[in-house]
């Protein structure tokens, strides 16, 4: 299964390693990392993409709360959320392309950012069905260059991260 | 008053109370070093930083204190590694100092530098790189703070010279706000109950204890809980001396070695109450077969240690000392509760009885001297009463089967990591901080050779460590496994050893051997009556095996026995 969890920690270097090491040590797999800076500038956001069944996931939010620079771990597992990512792709652009490729890109509501003799950069973003969809689309024409960010998420409504300090846990063993 | 950053070093060391450090100069040491000249701190220097750790843990084990080394940069730093993964993985608090190359040298592949925050990220609690002379005392109060609360741990303290001969004020901070960092010591009440109920309902109930029990002070409740109710306990290699060893109701070790009647408890049980262990492979054996009638409780300070390997049916987050308290509390209130417990708890004592009585843990005494009777002279000389320390391997599992601890905070052995070299600068340190006790380390003749430099260390400081070597010529437990599962080809485990009385002598120490059972009585008395640091080399049936044994991955109803 695949999960997002965001990661509210310490915003001071060695922070970054510390959890990419706590992920390779113990054999986590990360899908994709996205780190920067909150309204609180003492503190930094990573978003993590892993996988793993109900345990595994358990054992990395765990470990994840164990280590001391992490101030909040969020798993988006039972709340509603929005996640949305980016991708900056190069695709071939010629005569006979360009406009079916303006007509999709307006579709998927993306961007032309730059634009050459023989290709399109082409922004969009979404969540990963959409950018999978329109992946999908312009694959044929020729991709010659393919960046992502990872997703970054929300959860929807009034509900925000609440800055407070880390509180001892009622001991149910909820982590 | 402006002072340099290696003076607030040492004032911040005596305001956090630190008598002891185990230590090791080099250039970048210098300016500490030289603070450290003028100062009441007690400065064991080693001869090798791996010793000063693996000291500074043997110190924390047996005083319940935290341990305190500091080394130099670059090689300094890195023959520390090896204690530090020990004492993390065992949960000792220590604090490691280690000094660095100047700041603008980082990263320029300096002299004598090596990223050692880098290198101890996975095997420290946490680390600390000081950048700048006014964070030193806040640090040091976060790392000493940090080391010793929650589930303890080492914590490295890394410092560039220039920053220690930098000018700075000194002002320690009175406490510690850590805002990422609560660790929860007071059990969930409504978990305590459940608990509380599910052991008044079991038919089969087993404590089995780690070194939780130890680390939180916790054998005196748990002697206490496990007496009201008549529960016996099993304790893990990192519990012994949690309980008493010689208790009626203790079922010995469980595990790989450990005893028939520990590990069928646990197989037959029908509610285990796991405080303050967790569940390493050693003492679960084959975890789909561990304990397959039993509900499990599982009491730890730690939240990532709950449902790791085995699934816990009533998690309890805390302290094991707050939450036995808790559990005393109930099970003194609620005697209705506990009214039908006491008849099915008889019936599965007497069960118990007779396994300990069939299967009793035991050797065979022909054909030369046992290591096994050596431990249990010990044992007989010492009357429970020594601090024993243990190298890694069959020395570690005979001293854990038949030497009886008594007392908490009395073994002192490397658990978790299994580090040969351990056991002799761990008893050190365990000697620096109790020097009227008799202080024991039993090794083997591989193990010692790994950290016996540190002989100088105990003739230096007069601490009079004895060091008994269970001399068998070869590397003995891996000989027995290769025995059992190698056809007997003893690649790699058959090493020649010095003369190690020779040794001992050499280095200013007494040194003794033992050939027949009929001198060990008499040699260990008077190797234990000598104020000197001792060695005593003795030479033991080269093949004897720990015996029982479950074999790596089976499950733990499949002894082999003698």
């Amino acid at each position: 299964m695949r999960h997002i969890i965001s990661v509210l920690v310490e915003n001071e270097f060695g922070v970054l390693s510390r959890i990419s090491g706590l992920f390779s040590g113990r054999g986590f797999n990360i899908e994709s990392l996205c780190v920067a800076e909150t309204l609180d500038p003492t503190v930094s956001t990573m978003t993590i993409v892993t996988t793993g069944d109900d345990a595994i996931i358990e054992q990395i939010l765990k470990q994840l709360n164990k280590l001391i620079n992490v101030i909040k771990v969020i798993d988006f597992r039972d709340t509603d959320y929005v996640s949305r990512e980016m991708v900056l792709v190069k695709v071939n652009a010629d005569e006979k392309t360009r406009e079916e490729i303006l007509r999709m890109v307006e579709i998927f509501r993306g961007k032309i950012i730059d634009v050459s003799q023989k290709t399109y950069t082409i922004m969009i973003t979404g969540d990963e069905e959409k950018l999978r969809a329109f992946l999908a689309l312009i694959r044929p024409l020729g991709i010659k260059d393919l960046v992502r960010t990872g997703p970054v998420a929300m959860a929807r409504g009034d509900k925000t991260i609440k800055m407070k300090d880390k509180q001892p846990k009622g001991g149910n063993g909820d982590g | 008053m402006k002072k340099t950053g290696a003076q607030i070093f040492v004032e911040s060391l005596v305001a956090e109370g630190i008598d002891t450090i185990f230590c090791y100069p080099g250039g970048a040491t210098l300016n500490i070093t030289d603070a450290l000249g003028e100062c009441d701190i007690r400065q064991i220097v080693v001869r090798h930083e791996q010793g000063a750790v693996h000291a500074s843990d043997g110190y924390a084990r047996a005083s319940g204190k935290v341990g305190v080394s500091l080394v130099t940069s670059g090689p300094g730093a890195t023959n520390t590694v090896t204690g530090i993964a020990t004492a993390y993985m065992d949960s000792i608090p220590l604090v490691i100092f280690s000094c660095q190359v100047n700041t603008a040298l980082i990263g320029n592949d300096a002299f004598q530098e090596a990223d050692i925050v880098g290198i101890t990220r996975p095997c420290t609690k946490h680390n600390y790189l000081v950048k700048d002379v006014k964070d030193i005392t806040r640090i040091i109060k976060e790392a000493f703070h940090i080391a010793r609360s929650g589930r303890p741990g080492p914590v490295l303290v890394d410092i560039p010279k220039d920053v220690s001969a930098s000018l700075g004020e000194f002002k320690y901070p009175d406490r510690v706000h850590i805002r990422s960092y609560q660790p929860t010591y007071i059990g969930h009440t409504g978990q305590v109950q459940k608990a509380m109920k599910a052991i008044a309902s079991a038919k089969r109930p087993v404590l089995y204890t780690g070194g939780g029990i130890i680390l939180s002070d916790a054998s005196h409740e748990l002697t206490k809980f496990a007496e009201a109710l008549s529960i016996p306990v099993t304790n893990t290699l990192m519990g012994l001396g949690g309980f008493p060893g010689n208790h009626h109701l203790f079922l010995g070790m469980l595990g790989m070695h450990g005893t028939y009647a520990a590990n069928m408890a646990i197989t037959e049980s029908d509610l285990i109450i796991a405080m303050g262990a967790r569940f390493d492979d050693r003492a679960t054996g084959k975890t789909d077969e561990f304990a397959p009638h039993a509900k499990v409780i599982h009491i730890d300070i730690d939240p990532t240690s709950i449902s790791k390997n085995i699934k816990v049916d009533i998690p309890i987050v805390g302290d094991t000392k707050n939450v036995l308290h808790k559990m005393l509390e109930i099970s003194a209130e609620d005697k209705e509760s506990f009214k039908d417990f006491q008849a099915s708890i008889d019936e599965w004592l007497k069960k118990i009885a007779k396994w300990k009585k069939d299967f009793p843990l035991t050797y065979q005494r022909n054909g030369g001297l046992k290591p096994q009777y050596v431990i249990e002279k010990i044992y007989e000389l010492t009357k429970g009463k020594a601090i024993i320390a243990t190298e890694v391997g069959q020395n570690q599992m005979w001293t854990a089967q038949f030497y009886k601890f008594l007392r908490p905070r009395t073994m002192l052995t490397s658990g978790g990591l299994g580090t040969m070299g351990y056991g002799f600068p761990a008893a050190i340190g365990a000697q620096v901080a109790f020097p009227k006790s008799l202080v024991i380390d039993i090794a083997g003749d591989g193990s010692i050779q790994m950290n016996i430099q540190e002989l100088a260390t105990a003739v230096q400081h007069n601490l009079p460590v004895k060091v008994v070597i269970l001399n068998n010529g070869y590397l003995g437990m891996v000989r027995q496994w290769q025995e059992l599962f190698y056809k007997k080809r003893y690649t790699w485990t058959c090493l020649p050893s010095p003369d190690f009385v020779k040794v001992a002598e050499a280095y200013g120490a007494a040194g003794y051997r033992i050939d027949k059972e009929e001198e060990v009585d008499k040699v260990l008395k008077e190797a234990f009556r000598n104020n000197q640091p001792a060695f005593i080399d003795v030479h033991v049936d080269p093949l004897e095996c720990v015996y029982p044994m479950v074999p790596a991955g089976a499950s733990l109803k499949e002894m082999l026995l003698v």
